[in-house]
C-alpha cells in the first residue's frame, strides 16, 4: 500500500468518525474529504463505501451526480468564469475564452501542472461587477481580455 | 377497497394499490416501459401518464406511482394523453431510433417519425436493470451515473465490477434489450451500453455442460448458507 493510499484511507477514517459512520450524510462526508484531498479519490470513495455500507455504486452515483465534486485531482488554484446573463452580454465568452488560451486547456479542465482548474458558473449574484471572473473565491469584476494575464500571475 | 373509474368502467380496488396495477388487472391497456413487477415503481418512462379529476379538476399523473382514490376518475385515452404521450415517444424514438422495441412501440400507438434530432442510443435510461440489481439480486454492481445528458447506466469507475456475479438479470429485465449477455463455451459475456464483462462458468460433474457463471453460484452458495458442493451438478442432473 502506498503512503498516498495510507493518507486517504485515514483521511477516511476520520472523516467518517466526525459523522459517527451516520448514512444519511454521505453528500457532507464526500464534500468534506473533496475538501481535504482537493478531490475524490478512487480509494476514498472505496473507503467510504465500505466504512458506511453503501453499495460502491451507489456512492459513486452520488460522487458523479453532483458538478461540485471532482473525481480527477484539481488545480491548486480554482478559477470560476461567470456566464450569467448579465456577465454573458458584457462579453463574459471572450473572457473564457482568454483565459482558456492563457492557461491552453478547456474549461472543465485542469493544467497539467495542477496549478488552475477552470470552471464555468451561471451568475454569481454580483451582476453589477460583470464580467466577473473568481479565483480561489476572490472576485475580480469588470474583467477584459487584457487583464487576464496579469491576474493569473498574482498566483502561483 | 376503493371505488374509481377507469375509461368509464366502475371497478373496486385495494387501497394503495396504483392505477397502473388496477388498469392492468382489468384488462385496461396502458402502455409503459420501466414497469415490472418484480421491483418497486419508479416512474422513469412517462408512457403510464393518464388523466385523473378529482374535485373538478384534472391532472395527468404517471399512473404507475398515482395510488388510487375513492371516487377517483380516470382516463387513459383522452385527447390531451394522447398528445402527451406521442410527445413522449417521439422523445424516446428520437433517442433510440434504431431500438426495436421503441420502433414497434412507437409505431402501435400511431407515431412514424420524430420530429425531434436523431440521436444513436440503446438505453431509455428507465434504471430496470439498475433497479433489479439493487433490490431483486442485492448484488448492486451498477448504478445511474452523472447527470443530464451525460446521464448513463456503468459500473463504479466504468470498470469491471466486483461486484458483479454475471446473473443476468439485468439483460433479462431490460425493456428494450440494450443490455445483451450470451454463453459461449465456458464463458458467459455480459455486453451493457457502456462496458462488458466476461464470467467463467461453472462445469457439471455428471454431463459436463457449462451452466451458470461460477460468482453466481458462490454468491448464492454464500446467501443461503448452502454446502459449497451444492451445484456442483446442474439442474439437468441433480436428483
Amino acid at each position: 500500500m502506498s503512503a498516498e493510499t495510507r493518507q486517504v484511507e485515514e483521511t477516511v477514517d476520520s472523516i467518517l468518525n466526525s459523522y459517527q459512520h451516520d448514512k444519511s450524510l454521505l453528500v457532507s462526508i464526500l464534500q468534506d474529504l473533496q475538501a481535504e484531498c482537493n478531490y475524490l479519490p478512487k480509494e476514498g470513495l472505496t473507503g467510504v463505501s465500505e466504512g458506511l455500507g453503501i453499495p460502491l455504486s451507489q456512492v459513486y452515483s452520488v460522487a458523479t451526480f453532483f458538478k461540485a465534486f471532482s473525481l480527477k485531482p484539481r488545480g491548486r488554484h480554482s478559477i470560476a468564469v461567470c456566464l450569467g446573463t448579465a456577465c454573458h452580454v458584457r462579453g463574459a465568452v471572450r473572457i473564457l475564452e482568454e483565459v482558456e488560451r492563457e492557461l491552453g486547456i478547456n474549461r472543465g479542465e485542469t493544467t497539467q501542472d495542477l496549478k488552475y482548474t477552470l470552471e464555468t458558473v451561471n451568475c454569481v449574484g454580483a451582476c453589477a461587477l460583470g464580467p466577473i471572473i473568481i479565483v480561489d473565491g476572490e472576485y475580480s469584476g469588470q474583467m477584459k481580455t487584457d487583464k487576464v494575464k496579469p491576474l493569473l500571475e498574482n498566483y502561483d | 377497497m376503493v371505488r374509481l373509474t377507469i375509461d368509464e368502467r366502475e371497478l373496486q380496488a385495494e387501497e394503495g394499490a396504483t392505477i397502473f396495477s388496477v388498469a392492468r388487472d382489468n384488462n385496461i391497456y396502458i402502455p409503459a416501459l420501466c414497469s415490472n413487477e418484480a421491483v418497486a415503481p419508479y416512474g422513469a418512462c412517462r408512457l403510464c401518464l393518464v388523466e385523473i379529476s378529482s374535485n373538478g379538476r384534472r391532472k395527468l399523473v404517471a399512473s404507475c406511482l398515482y395510488p388510487v382514490e375513492e371516487g377517483l376518475v380516470v382516463k387513459t385515452n383522452s385527447e390531451r394523453i394522447v398528445n402527451n404521450r406521442r410527445m413522449i415517444m417521439e422523445l424516446l424514438l428520437a433517442r433510440c431510433p434504431n431500438n426495436k422495441t421503441i420502433q414497434d412501440l412507437a409505431r402501435q400507438l400511431g407515431i412514424g417519425e420524430t420530429s425531434f434530432k436523431l440521436e444513436d442510443n440503446q438505453c431509455i435510461l428507465c434504471a430496470l436493470c439498475v433497479r433489479a440489481c439493487q433490490e431483486v439480486v442485492d448484488v448492486n454492481a451498477i448504478s445511474l451515473v452523472n447527470r443530464g445528458i451525460n446521464r448513463e447506466v456503468a459500473a463504479p469507475f466504468y470498470e469491471p465490477s466486483d461486484a458483479c456475479i454475471g446473473c443476468g438479470s439485468c439483460a433479462y429485465i431490460c425493456p428494450v434489450d440494450a443490455i445483451n449477455f450470451e454463453d459461449i463455451g465456458d464463458t458467459r459475456y455480459i455486453k451493457w451500453p457502456t462496458s462488458s464483462m466476461e464470467f467463467k462458468l461453472k462445469k457439471c460433474k455428471t454431463c459436463g455442460n457449462y451452466w451458470a457463471p461460477e460468482k453466481q453460484l458462490d454468491y448464492i452458495i454464500k446467501k443461503s448458507n448452502l454446502a459449497p458442493n451444492a451445484f456442483d451438478n446442474c439442474p439437468d442432473c441433480r436428483d
